[in-house]
C-alpha cells in the first residue's frame, strides 16, 4: 500500500465519521488574510532559544550609532570590563544594553544563592561541614554565625584532624558558590604542589559550607593547626559572578584581628588564572611560615 | 615595593659613537591585596654622553681598545661604576655593524661594559630601538595615529611603522648623511659603494654643492617610495638593504624624523658644515613629498637609538615567575617554539608556547608532560605569554626534581630565530632583553 492510498484511507474513514474530511490547520500555518510581506529574515523559530545576552563580550561590543571615531573607542574599550559605549534609545539603554545588565545582576544573585553541588565535598575529598547557620537567608543575616561551629561539627573537624596540622587548607562557600566551583580545586591543586616542592606536606582539606572568612579561625581554635589558608568565594559583581579570595592567617584562633591576614583577590579567569594563584600563595605561605607572622605584620617585615 | 634598575645604552654607529645612562624605576602597579604585578613606571636619563666618533683602524676594522677607552672615560663622567650598572644594551648600527670585527667586538664590550649589558645588532632591531629611543611610539599611543618612523643616520635609514602603540613593521636602507664625505676644499675622500650607480664621481675627485644635493634628492625619492609617497621604482629596490622587508604605511601616517640628518631639516647648515652630505640631504627631505603632510621630529634625533638601547631594551616578566638553580644573568639563547626544535639544539634554548588561557591544573600537569618527555638538556627554560609559570614551573620541578635546573617565565611574547637575555631578578620579576622583533599579527 502506498502513503498515498493510506492517505485516501484514512481521509475516507474520517469523512465517515465527521460526516466531510477537513485537513487540520496547525497554529504555526496560519496565515493573515492580510498579505504580508514574507519575512525572509526570520533570526529565530517557534523553540528555537533566543541568543544567550550573556555570552557576549563586552569588551567588543560597541553600540553607539554615528561615532566620530568608533574604530578608536573600540580599541580603549577592549581595555576596561565597564560597559562604556553601549548607545542610547532616546533618553534610555538599548534593549541589548539592559538585557545584559539585568543577566549579570541575576548571575551574581544567583551566586550568592545557590547552594553548592550536594557531592562536591566528596568528588573532591574534602571533610563536609558546615557553620551555625541553617539557611542562606541566615547565612546573609547573620554574619556572626557564619565565623563558628556546633559541637557536632567540631566533632566531625576533630575526629579526622586529631594532630595539629601545620597547614590547613578550607575551602568555603562564602558569597560565590560559583566561584568556588570554577576555582578552588584547582588552585589548591597548585598550593599542594608548591607547598610539597617547599618540604610542607598538607593533609585533608575541609569543605564549610554557610562559610565566612572567620570560619578559618575556629578551625584554628579546633585543629590547632600553625596557619590556615581559606579560599573562599567574593562578594560577586557585574564584571564576573566567579571572583575567589584566598585568606592566609598564622596562628588562627577565634577573636584574630583582622590586619594579621594575608590576602589575594581576583582569581579568576580574568584576574589572576587560579593555578597561577596557587602557586603564589602557595609561596606566600612559605615565607609566613618562616617569618611567623602574616598580614600588615608580613608587609612591614618587607618594607624596611 | 619599589625598586631602580641602573642602565646603560651604547650605540656604535656609521659615524657616532654614544653613551647614555638611564634610571629605570620598577613599580608594583597591583593593588596590595593581589598578586604583583611589577612595571616599568619611569625612564630617566641621567646623563648623555658627547658625540664620539667611532674609532676606527683602518677602514674595515672597529678600533676595540678606542671604544673601551670610551666606556672607561664615560663611566667615569657619568660617576657610575661597572658594578652599579643593572642592565643595558649595546648596539652596532648602520654601516659599522658591516666592520670585519663588528660581532666579536660587540661581544667583548658588552661585557666589559657590565654584567648584564646585552649586545645587539641588527637593522630591525636599530629601527624599533630608535622609534622607542625617539618617542614615535609615544606619539602613536597619545595621538592614536599610525606613525612613520624614519631614524637618518650616517649610512642608513631604519623605517618603523607603528600603529596603535605597536612596531608592526620595520625596514631599511642605504641611505644616510656621510655614504659621501668631503674634505674642506670640496674634495670627495669617501664615496660609499651602496651608491653604485647612483653617483659618478670618484674619491678624489672634486664636488660641488648642487651635485650633492642632486644624489640627495634622488635618495629622498627612495625614502618617499619607502613611505608610500611615490611608485616604487629600480631606485627603492636599490636603497633597500639587503633582506630588509618593504612595508606598507597607510596614507594617514604622520612620519616622524630623528638620527642625525633630522637636525639638518629644519635648520639650514652652510655647505660643508660637518664634511659630509648631511645638511643636502636634510634640505631635500624638507622640501620632498616626506613633509608635504603631517610631520614631526623626534623628541630625541642624533641620541634616539642610544636612547632606546639604553632605556627601552629592559622589559620585565609577568611577576609571578619560578626558578631554581640557575645563575643570572643568561645570554644569548636561541628561542624555539617546539620541544622537538628544543631537543635538537646543541646548546641551551628557550622554548616560547603561548600557554592555556585560564587552564586547569590538570591541563598544565599534560602540558608539562609534554615538554618534559625525552627532555635530554640539563637546563628547561621555558617563556609563555599566558599567565601561568609559576605553577607550570613547580610542576617541572617535580617531576624533574629539585636539582634540575628550570627556569620558567610569563607575559614574554617571542618569535622564533631571536635571541632572550636574562637578568637577576627585580623584585618578583625578571628583567629581560628581547633581540628580535617583535610583531603584533
Amino acid at each position: 500500500m502506498t502513503k498515498q492510498e493510506l492517505t485516501n484511507m484514512v481521509a475516507e474513514i474520517l469523512s465517515q465519521i465527521h460526516g466531510e474530511y477537513m485537513p487540520m490547520v496547525k497554529g504555526s500555518d496560519y496565515k493573515t488574510l492580510v498579505t504580508e510581506a514574507p519575512r525572509e529574515e526570520r533570526h529565530h523559530c517557534p523553540g528555537d532559544f533566543v541568543p544567550d545576552v550573556s555570552q557576549l563580550n563586552l569588551r567588543e561590543l560597541y553600540l553607539v550609532e554615528n561615532a566620530a571615531d568608533g574604530d578608536k573607542f573600540r580599541k580603549m574599550k577592549l581595555k576596561t570590563p565597564a560597559r562604556l559605549g553601549c548607545g542610547k534609545a532616546g533618553a534610555r539603554y538599548k534593549t541589548l544594553t539592559m538585557l545584559r545588565f539585568r543577566a549579570d545582576h541575576a548571575a551574581a544573585q544567583d551566586a550568592v544563592f545557590s547552594e553548592m553541588d550536594a557531592e562536591f565535598a566528596k568528588q573532591h575529598d574534602l571533610l563536609p561541614v558546615k557553620t551555625r547557620c541553617d539557611s542562606k537567608d541566615e547565612y546573609l543575616t547573620r554574619p556572626d554565625l557564619g565565623r563558628c561551629f556546633d559541637e557536632h561539627n567540631a566533632k566531625t573537624i576533630k575526629g579526622v584532624i586529631d594532630t595539629p596540622p601545620r597547614v590547613q587548607l578550607v575551602v568555603g562557600d562564602g558569597l560565590s558558590s560559583a566561584a568556588i566551583a570554577a576555582n578552588a580545586m584547582d588552585c589548591m591543586a597548585a598550593i599542594r604542589d608548591g607547598l610539597k616542592l617547599k618540604g610542607i606536606e598538607t593533609g585533608k582539606a575541609i569543605f564549610v559550607k554557610y562559610c565566612r572568612v572567620g570560619a578559618g579561625d575556629a578551625i584554628g581554635d579546633i585543629t590547632g593547626c600553625e596557619l590556615v589558608c581559606v579560599l573562599v568565594g567574593e562578594r560577586p559583581g557585574l564584571v564576573t559572578d566567579k571572583s575567589m579570595s584566598a585568606y592566609i592567617t598564622y596562628k588562627p584562633h577565634t577573636g584574630v584581628s583582622e590586619s594579621s591576614r594575608t590576602v589575594v583577590s581576583n582569581i579568576h579567569a580574568q584576574g589572576t588564572p587560579a593555578v597561577e594563584a596557587g602557586a603564589h600563595v602557595a609561596e606566600l605561605i612559605d615565607k609566613i611560615l618562616k617569618k611567623k607572622v602574616s598580614g600588615v605584620g608580613l608587609h612591614l617585615e618587607e618594607t624596611p | 615595593m619599589s625598586e631602580q634598575l641602573c642602565s646603560v645604552g651604547l650605540d656604535v654607529g656609521t659615524t657616532s659613537t654614544q653613551m647614555i645612562v638611564s634610571r629605570l624605576r620598577i613599580e608594583n602597579k597591583a593593588g596590595s591585596f593581589a598578586v604583583p604585578r611589577m612595571e616599568i613606571e619611569s625612564r630617566e636619563i641621567l646623563y648623555k654622553s658627547p658625540v664620539h666618533f667611532t674609532p676606527l683602524l683602518r677602514g674595515d676594522l672597529v678600533d676595540a681598545d678606542a671604544l673601551r677607552r670610551i666606556v672607561d672615560e664615560e663611566y667615569a663622567a657619568a660617576g657610575i661604576r661597572k658594578a652599579d650598572v643593572d642592565t643595558g644594551a649595546i648596539i652596532i648600527t648602520g654601516e659599522t655593524s658591516r666592520k670585519e670585527n663588528a660581532r666579536a667586538v660587540l661581544e667583548a664590550l658588552s661585557n666589559y661594559a657590565g654584567d648584564f649589558v646585552v649586545a645587539t645588532a641588527g637593522p630591525d632591531l636599530e629601527s624599533i630601538l630608535a622609534a622607542k629611543g625617539a618617542g614615535a611610539v609615544e606619539l602613536s599611543t597619545k595621538t592614536g595615529k599610525p606613525v612613520l618612523h624614519m631614524d637618518i643616520g650616517g649610512g642608513t635609514s631604519n623605517l618603523a611603522l607603528i600603529e596603535d602603540g605597536k612596531i608592526t613593521a620595520t625596514s631599511c636602507l642605504n641611505v644616510g648623511g656621510r655614504l659621501l664625505k668631503i674634505d674642506p676644499n670640496g674634495r670627495l675622500t669617501y664615496v660609499s659603494p651602496v651608491l653604485g650607480e647612483l653617483f659618478s664621481k670618484k674619491e678624489g675627485d672634486d664636488v660641488n654643492r648642487e651635485e650633492v644635493m642632486e644624489l640627495c634628492e634622488k635618495l629622498v625619492q627612495g625614502l618617499e617610495a619607502a613611505a608610500g609617497r611615490r611608485e616604487e621604482g629600480i631606485l627603492t629596490k636599490t636603497l633597500h638593504t639587503a633582506g630588509a622587508a618593504t612595508l606598507t604605511p597607510p596614507k594617514d601616517a604622520v612620519i616622524s624624523f630623528s638620527g642625525g640628518v633630522a637636525d639638518c631639516i629644519e635648520v639650514e647648515r652652510p655647505w660643508l658644515a660637518f664634511g659630509d652630505m648631511g645638511p643636502e640631504l636634510g634640505q631635500a627631505i624638507r622640501k620632498s613629498r616626506l613633509c608635504m603632510g603631517q610631520y614631526a621630529l623626534g623628541s630625541e634625533t642624533i641620541r634616539a637609538t642610544v636612547i632606546g638601547a639604553g632605556s627601552h631594551s629592559t622589559q620585565l616578566s609577568g611577576s609571578t615567575v619560578f626558578y631554581q638553580n640557575i645563575t643570572f644573568p643568561l645570554k644569548n639563547l636561541p628561542v624555539v617554539c617546539s620541544p622537538a626544535a628544543l631537543r635538537k639544539l646543541d646548546g641551551a634554548g628557550v622554548l616560547a608556547l603561548k600557554g592555556l588561557p585560564a587552564p586547569s591544573y590538570g591541563a598544565l600537569q599534560r602540558l608539562a608532560q609534554q615538554i618534559t618527555e625525552d627532555f635530554p638538556g640539563d637546563m628547561l627554560i621555558l617563556a609563555l605569554e599566558q599567565d601561568q609559570a609559576k605553577a607550570l614551573g613547580q610542576i617541572l620541578a617535580l617531576q624533574l626534581g629539585t636539582g634540575a635546573r628550570i627556569l620558567c617565565i610569563d607575559r614574554v611574547q617571542l618569535e622564533e630565530e631571536s635571541f632572550l637575555d636574562v637578568g637577576a631578578p627585580v623584585g618578583p620579576a625578571l628583567p629581560v632583553v628581547v633581540k628580535t622583533l617583535i610583531l603584533s599579527k
